[in-house]
């Protein structure tokens, strides 16, 4: 199974986020992660969504969200020609002998410290996946109290807008 | 034009203006509002059934038989959920109706209110799509765009949940409001590169076959169909959902598909080198064991929803559009061309079939009723012009397989949920849309047991249809894959016939229907002549049928299409066992 970014553009409307993500489990779909949020437009909200599937029945996850009344646009990002990141919060023990050991590995990865008590820090860290893991994998040692983190959010490179079309769409209609 | 209104009185407004003249349904505390203003309404005329289930099966028969939308209509909480099983039954079905449900005002909305149930979310995967409205200003453009999805598209059921303080508040009414669908594009036009495609795989083709789904009388397609089957010679096979879209009697029609299909269906489906599907879904009761069914074809697959292309089989052609146009457009394709297959051995192979594995079923020498011979007479008597509605089991597939189906749409019944309990209400709803047609109910004693508390409706509303209560005292389907499958172990499917608990007899009676009984083949001619000459009030006929009658032929659950029975332990000999 090959893991696939979907971005899936939506009516901001209340119960949508439920209609697809009750559509991925009806289905029988597992969601490796999902993020929902904002756009540049008040009327569309933008959900992005992780999965793990073959590519027919990525298919079939497609044509069926389409049906979605809400569902106004999809679109699969490719990994390559996108820019993914997650964001992750993490508090981590760090007193006044291991404090400077942590801080080094924050900087290493570009990572920023949030919040610092006399026993603790809380770093704030956005990358790929593959760059939390490694993160949180260097941190493991010093003891993590506490990790949360963002499905994750993604945008193609390049000049090209997936919303302009479907601005269009909601502008006919209004 | 905009005047000043109540939200109800702006539902009912717009109920009438996008053309409704029947509601079937059951006020209650929230719902109440709406029954006001619908009380003097001249045009919308409103059902009141006994149970919300049969609101429901009657707007499906309703818009089954006159291709609009039917609407039921009921209150919050529990008037709500028993709309459920009917939304779902027309969410298999691809069948347009709109429900309208009272919610509790919207300030109680989530407090667990008296008569408060989430109809929304729980309708969500069992709607095409649904609407919470709480301001009486959305309420008129909201049933509009609930008509529009409904019948437009892959046809379904759309719920409109209306809390009472929107029903209540007073609102601008103007018609027609402006639609805000932007998401809602369904796509009619097929691609013309695909079509060539198809008529190219035609013409190549040596064993093609017309696979026929509902989806093409929902097109309203059947005279599209007959020219395309009779331009190609290309033999025809119709659904349960679709029978009576291409004419039984046609020499080209070789019967129903899948678990219960003729043996000449069948096995043209697994013989053949093209599949052109044509409104239909592959669904499990027609492929059988999926890796295994027409092994050897092609797959040209054409429906107006893209997400049942490819979905269960490969489609090598898919074709996304409105079987209308798909079948227009194939047709000027096939004339372009010029081109024709030659199926002169395919038409061997197949009538072979036809001679050699007709229908037929099982006499008893006890002199009893064979439920297969009270459909052939029906069929005989009634004619094709009829409405034949059938609940779900033994007697829906006798219905399909021994009345004899000549016009689009004259079959109605519950395919892809199963529903038991849909025929009565169905009929109901069938014979209020066109009262001009005879309609006949058949049902199973199972079955009637479920719903006929609707022959109420029927007698006081002046709904006169007629119910074959095909009467084996027993949930005879249930009962048939007991005596295969389970050694004739009859757990809990005895409904002990011989005590008449209830006498469907006087059941009709107290429910100011005429009853009638037939028990013996020699009275069949003349009980049904006698409920045809009866057309004030409704007619039950309680066919009391010998317990033992199977489905034949039949493909157990999960087993190959190759592997039919004709009779138990009887399997067709196939030709050409070369391939």
């Amino acid at each position: 199974m090959s893991r696939h970014t979907l971005s899936v553009l939506v009516e901001n409307k209340p119960g949508v986020l439920a209609r697809v993500s009750a559509l991925f489990s009806r289905r029988g779909f597992n969601i490796d992660s999902l993020a929902v949020g904002p756009t540049e437009h008040d009327d569309i909200s933008r959900i992005t969504i992780v999965v793990s599937v073959e590519e027919l029945p990525l298919e079939q996850v497609t044509k069926q969200l389409n049906k979605l009344v809400n569902v106004l646009k999809i679109v699969e990002l490719d990994p390559a020609q996108s820019v993914q990141r997650e964001l992750m919060l993490i508090k981590v023990k760090a007193d006044a002998e291991s404090r400077s050991h942590v801080l080094e590995l924050v900087n290493l990865f570009r990572a920023r410290c949030v919040d610092v008590a006399a026993d603790a820090v809380t770093i704030e860290v956005t990358g790929t996946p593959d760059k939390l893991e490694a993160f949180v994998k260097v941190l493991e040692p010093f003891g993590i109290k506490e990790l949360v983190q963002s499905g994750m959010v993604a945008i193609g490179r390049g000049a090209r807008s997936i919303t302009d079309r479907s601005l269009r769409a909601l502008d006919r209609t209004a | 034009m905009t005047e000043r209104m109540t939200g109800a009185q702006a539902l009912v407004r717009a109920l009438e203006h996008v053309g409704v003249d029947t509601v079937f349904g059951i006020p209650g505390g929230a719902i109440l509002p709406a029954y006001d203003p619908l009380y003097d309404s001249t045009k919308v005329r409103h059902v009141l059934v006994r149970h919300e289930q049969g609101a429901g099966h009657a707007a499906e028969g309703y818009a089954q038989a006159t291709g609009k939308v039917g609407v039921c209509m009921a209150t919050s909480g529990p008037g709500a959920t028993n709309l459920v099983t009917p939304i779902a039954d027309a969410f298999m079905d691809s069948v347009p109706i709109v429900a309208i449900t009272g919610q509790v005002a919207s300030p109680m909305i989530g407090t667990d209110a008296f008569q408060e149930a989430d109809i929304s979310g729980i309708t969500m995967p069992i709607t095409k799509h649904n609407f919470l409205v709480t301001d009486a200003g959305d309420i008129a453009r909201t049933i509009m765009e609930a008509f529009h999805i409904a019948s437009t598209g892959r046809p379904g059921p759309v719920l409109v949940d209306i809390s009472k303080d929107a029903l209540q508040a007073e609102t601008t009414f103007s018609w027609p409001p402006t639609m805000q669908l932007p998401g809602y594009r369904p796509v009619t036009r097929p691609h013309s590169k695909q079509i060539r495609e198809a008529a190219k795989l035609i013409a190549e083709s040596k064993r093609p076959v017309l696979y026929v789904g509902g989806g093409v009388h929902k097109a309203r397609a059947s005279e599209e169909l007959l020219r395309l089957a009779e331009l190609t010679n290309i033999p025809v096979i119709t659904t349960l959902m679709a029978r009576g879209t291409f004419p039984d009697s046609h020499p080209q029609h070789m019967g129903m598909p899948g678990m219960h299909g003729s043996v000449s269906a069948v096995g043209a489906l697994q013989k053949s080198d093209l599949i052109i599907g044509l409104g239909v879904r592959f669904d499990d009761r027609v492929t059988g064991h999926l890796p295994s069914f027409a092994p050897y074809a092609k797959v040209v697959h054409a429906d107006i929803d893209p997400a049942e292309i490819s979905k269960n089989r490969h489609a090598d052609v898919p074709i996304v559009g409105d079987c209308k146009e798909v079948i227009s457009d194939l047709v000027a394709a096939i004339e372009a061309s010029g081109q024709k297959g030659d199926y002169a051995d395919w038409w061997t192979v197949l009538n072979g079939y036809k001679e050699t594995y007709p229908l037929g079923y099982e006499e008893f020498a006890d002199g009893s009723l064979a439920p297969q011979y009270v459909m052939e007479r029906l069929s005989a008597i009634v004619g094709p012009e009829a409405f034949y509605v059938a609940g779900v089991g033994q007697h829906q597939m006798w219905a399909s397989q021994f009345i004899g189906y000549e016009k689009p749409g004259t079959f109605i019944n519950s395919g892809g949920a199963g529903t038991m309990g849909f025929a009565v209400p169905a009929a109901m709803g069938a014979k209020m849309g066109r009262p001009d047609a005879t309609v006949w109910a058949i049902d199973g004693d199972g079955c009637f047991q479920m719903t006929n508390q609707e022959l109420a409706t029927c007698a006081l509303e002046g709904v006169p249809i007629k119910i074959a209560v095909i009467n084996n005292g027993n949930l005879g389907m249930v009962r048939q894959w007991q005596t295969l499958f389970y050694d004739q172990r009859y757990s809990n499917t005895n409904l002990q016939a011989p005590r008449r608990i209830p006498d469907f007899v006087k059941l009709a009676e107290a429910y100011g229907c005429v009853g009638l009984r037939c028990e013996r083949p020699e009275d069949v001619d003349a009980v049904i002549a006698k409920a045809m000459e009866i057309n004030d009030v409704p007619v039950v006929v309680d066919f009391v049928v010998h317990q033992d009658a199977m489905v034949w032929p039949m493909v157990a659950a999960g087993t190959s299409n190759d592997d039919i029975k004709i009779a138990r332990d009887m399997a067709p000999r196939w030709e050409n066992e070369d391939e």
